[in-house]
């Protein structure tokens, strides 16, 4: 545990001295994502920048700086019998919450539980000013000035070094279980989103190899009384399967193939393409595996009332994420430059264009 | 935007009278009057101008209009802001939203609806209730208010810290730039690639755009709600039973705390059968499913009687919950009936200082010689002071802004906020000065011209020019030093 603030401000002031540009990096699972860093950068390594700064259980709040790991952190919570309830995946036991942030990763529960965007209270960031800037607070509702906490969920980095996140947490659920059948790909949309609409206590509904998995989670009458009237077999070893899925360790996760990440509408028709799908949170994210052009991809994504992201893999010298309309292009080249006026951090990471 | 606009009121008129319908661009003042002012009726202001636009293309020109000549924008929606955030610019348009007003889209199987922004937010979950859904934010004024200006502020209300905030509870806005560029943010997903805009929008004020299009997600209504009303002898056995029901894995659907005075008031008011000898009542809502609901409305009680409530009461009927909600809900009318004016703070408190935060209230209530009543949101932390004053008595409005500006300093101190749902306008803008420094001021500033370089959208709210804070931060500091001497002296 270290607060090694003052040490990172130094490294970016003298960064902005020097001309020089410095890549974000925590406990380094997330390397493969975006694209290509910039290898004639250095290194701003916030992976020693660690420690739980506040935690009230009571206040269900927890204040952490960027450098720790989710693993530290949700053991910490299990203690209290609490977690991180949009399920952040970890790609390698380094994963850290301030990563977790800037590429705005959640998990199954994530319909029903909101994302991890959706539990920030607030963060410090050092800006490329080499400013630390204090935004939000450690309080569930704040309008004082612009929300440019959560402004850093997706920006991987480019407006800042992310120092803190203070965050809601939840209690853990008091019981969970998993129903599983056998179903076509063109059923599930409209199963799964039949189902989501229930008022009942569901907290995943995922599709892979013609099965429908459903979780259902909560008091222990509620989750038992809802298995019994819904349809599929209780699965036995459930939370494995949803664990798999969140830390993307399912077997439709391994090999090189590129993997795509479409966030669509929960109810659009899945694009037609050769190749296998995954779909997860009721049918609003789908992982697609083959070779594609991202043009073409991205006329499909769009037409699912969504976009589409070359998640892993594949070619990361070109753009990996949808592309932006002109107007909203001007405005993000413009925050950047508000917030990293000489593009210290994370150059090209996540458009060639910011 | 100090400088005087590059048009007259009488050529712009002309102008927006070409391509909107003359009878709704509006120059007499008699006709603006209404305009003058939002819910915070101590501040007023006359526009130049008032312009009713009833399509997105008629924004666009609006704002290209505005932007070529600098001329100030103030979006307005229902007019029922806290915070003057919808006052007039003297020399500014009030561009007016509430032609926008119709549903466009239901979705029941994707659980969205598609809303110009002038839609009130009530009406919402009333449309949709025929699909057995609702819309989750529900601020008091939701009968009124509409879902344009719950996107500029944030908007939450009594489900929040369950069902989440407007920013958790929209997928995407339609939105003219200050340049007059038509823009959507989000979309039907659940996130988008990149920086995430649609959040830096929500609670925006009004600053960096202009919203005439918003999809909300729905949500399904729950098998069944009760309410538990548990009164206490102290604050703080009441504070402490807020985190002895979050202890127990419990998330009330809502989870409100009134002091003594509100309790009174509004038990006159609703004859909600409050226990009026309490100094602090609780009313703890549980929803989802039947079982779970009986299963937590059981440990709920026990909690309140573990931890000294002195008197517990469960509502059985759909009547009794409505009953018991009515007066927590009328206790602003209701407080209004007990002063002639009363004027509604909008702090937030980490919970664990709430019995700190309502003493040291109650000690600046004898100083100032103003009585105040608090209604709070315990689940959220969100603390609703209402100062109770006299505006014909000279000196009096005075002495309550500057009770309220103590108040939220004090907010500040223990590690909340000047405001949780009512935004920042114009009534908080010193207070902007306590909770941020120079640097992070200026980083908004900074975004602001990211979204609007001429800076012709709402000006002169919701972020302080750096010039005046630091004079705001150099005479509370005198004022503070002052109040601990004569502590000390005391």
């Amino acid at each position: 545990m270290a607060d090694l603030s003052q040490k990172l401000k130094e490294q970016v002031l003298q960064a902005r001295k020097t001309g020089q540009k410095l890549n974000i990096e925590g406990g380094g699972t997330k390397a493969f994502m975006g694209r290509a860093a910039d290898t004639d950068a250095g290194s701003l390594k916030m992976g020693e920048h660690t420690g739980i700064v506040e935690y009230h259980p009571v206040e269900l709040i927890l204040t952490a700086r960027a450098g720790t790991t989710l693993a530290e952190i949700e053991a910490t919570l299990a203690e209290e019998g609490q977690c991180l309830h949009f399920e952040p995946p970890r790609f390698g036991d380094g994963s850290t919450l301030g990563g977790t942030l800037a590429c705005n990763l959640s998990g199954p529960a994530r319909p029903w539980s909101g994302s991890v965007r959706d539990q920030v209270l607030g963060i410090r960031l050092l800006n490329g000013k080499g400013e630390h800037l204090r935004f939000g607070g450690q309080v569930m509702k704040n309008v004082a000035g612009y929300d440019t906490s959560r402004l850093q969920a997706g920006a991987m980095g480019t407006l800042g070094a992310i120092t803190e996140i203070s965050l809601k947490v939840m209690p853990k659920p008091a019981m969970s279980l998993t129903l599983v059948q056998d179903m076509a790909m063109d059923k599930v949309i409209h199963y799964m989103n039949s189902r989501a609409k229930e008022p009942k206590p569901i907290t995943g509904a995922a599709w892979v190899d013609g099965k429908v998995y459903l979780r259902l989670a909560g008091a222990k009458s509620a989750v038992e009384a809802t298995a019994e009237k819904w349809s599929g077999e209780v699965m036995e070893q459930g939370d494995e399967f949803w664990q798999q899925l969140q830390h993307m360790q399912h077997d439709f996760f391994a090999g090189d193939e590129p993997l795509w990440r479409f966030s669509v509408g929960s109810t659009a028709e899945t694009p037609d393409l050769d190749g296998p799908w995954l779909i997860d949170w009721a049918g609003s994210q789908r992982w697609y595996r083959g070779e594609a052009d991202i043009a073409q991809l991205e006329t499909m994504a769009q037409r699912a009332g969504g976009q589409v992201s070359l998640f892993r893999g594949g070619d990361r010298t070109d753009e990996v994420m949808h592309h932006q309309p002109r107007a909203l292009k001007e405005i993000q080249q413009r925050l950047k430059k508000s917030f990293d006026p000489d593009g210290i951090f994370n150059p090209g990471r996540l458009y060639s264009w910011l | 935007m100090n400088s005087k606009p590059k048009i007259s009121a009488a050529e712009l008129a002309e102008q927006f009278r070409t391509f909107i319908d003359p009878d709704f661009v509006i120059t007499d003042d008699e006709t603006m009057k209404p305009y003058e002012c939002d819910g915070m009726s101590m501040y007023c202001e006359m526009p130049m101008l008032v312009v009713l636009p009833e399509t997105a293309e008629q924004v666009q020109r609006v704002m290209r209009l505005c932007n070529e000549y600098e001329v100030p924008v103030v979006a307005r929606g229902a007019g029922t802001g806290l915070s003057a955030g919808a006052m007039p610019h003297k020399e500014g348009v009030v561009l007016s939203l509430a032609k926008f007003n119709r549903i466009l889209d239901i979705d029941p199987l994707a659980r969205t609806a598609l809303l110009q922004p002038g839609v009130r937010n009530l009406a919402i979950s009333e449309e949709v209730a025929q699909y057995g859904l609702y819309y989750g934010p529900d601020p008091s004024s939701q009968i009124a208010c509409t879902i344009g200006g719950n996107v500029a502020e944030n908007s939450g209300g009594v489900h929040c810290l369950k069902y989440g905030l407007t920013v958790h509870n929209i997928l995407s806005v339609e939105m003219i730039t200050a340049e007059g560029d038509r823009v959507t943010i989000g979309n039907d997903a659940l996130d988008a690639c990149g920086m995430d805009l649609l959040a830096l929008m929500t609670g925006s004020e009004g600053l960096l755009g202009i919203v005439t299009q918003v999809k909300v997600k729905l949500l399904p209504k729950p098998e069944i709600a009760q309410v538990v009303m548990a009164g206490f002898d102290s604050v703080q056995k009441a504070g402490d039973a807020v985190g002895g029901i979050i202890s127990h894995g419990i998330i009330p659907g809502g989870l409100e705390m009134m002091d003594g005075h509100a309790i009174i008031a509004a038990d006159d008011f609703a004859q909600a059968g409050y226990p009026r000898e309490a100094k602090a009542l609780l009313l703890c809502e549980v929803d989802g499913t039947e079982e779970e609901v009986h299963e937590h409305i059981e440990q709920a009680e026990n909690v309140f009687r573990k931890l000294g409530a002195t008197s517990v009461k469960t509502s059985q009927s759909e009547e009794e919950r409505a009953l018991l909600w009515k007066g927590r809900k009328s206790a602003f009318p209701a407080v209004g009936r007990i002063s002639p004016d009363y004027y509604c703070m909008d702090g937030t408190i980490p919970r664990r200082h709430l019995a700190h935060v309502l003493l040291e209230m109650e000690k600046m209530s004898e100083e100032f010689g103003l009585r105040v009543a608090n209604v709070f949101h315990a689940g959220d932390g969100n603390l609703h002071p209402l100062i109770l004053f006299d505006a014909n008595v000279p000196g009096e409005f005075e002495r309550t802004e500057a009770f309220g500006s103590s108040i939220l300093n004090l907010c500040v101190e223990v590690g909340g906020c000047i405001t949780g749902e009512h935004g920042v306008g114009v009534e908080k803008i010193r207070q902007m000065a306590v909770q941020f420094n120079d640097e992070e001021l200026q980083q908004f500033h900074d975004v602001k011209a990211a979204f609007d370089p001429a800076g012709i959208l709402n000006p002169g709210k919701g972020v302080p020019a750096l010039r005046f804070c630091q004079e705001y931060r150099s005479l509370e500091h005198k004022q503070h030093k002052h109040d601990t001497v004569d502590a000390a002296h005391g």
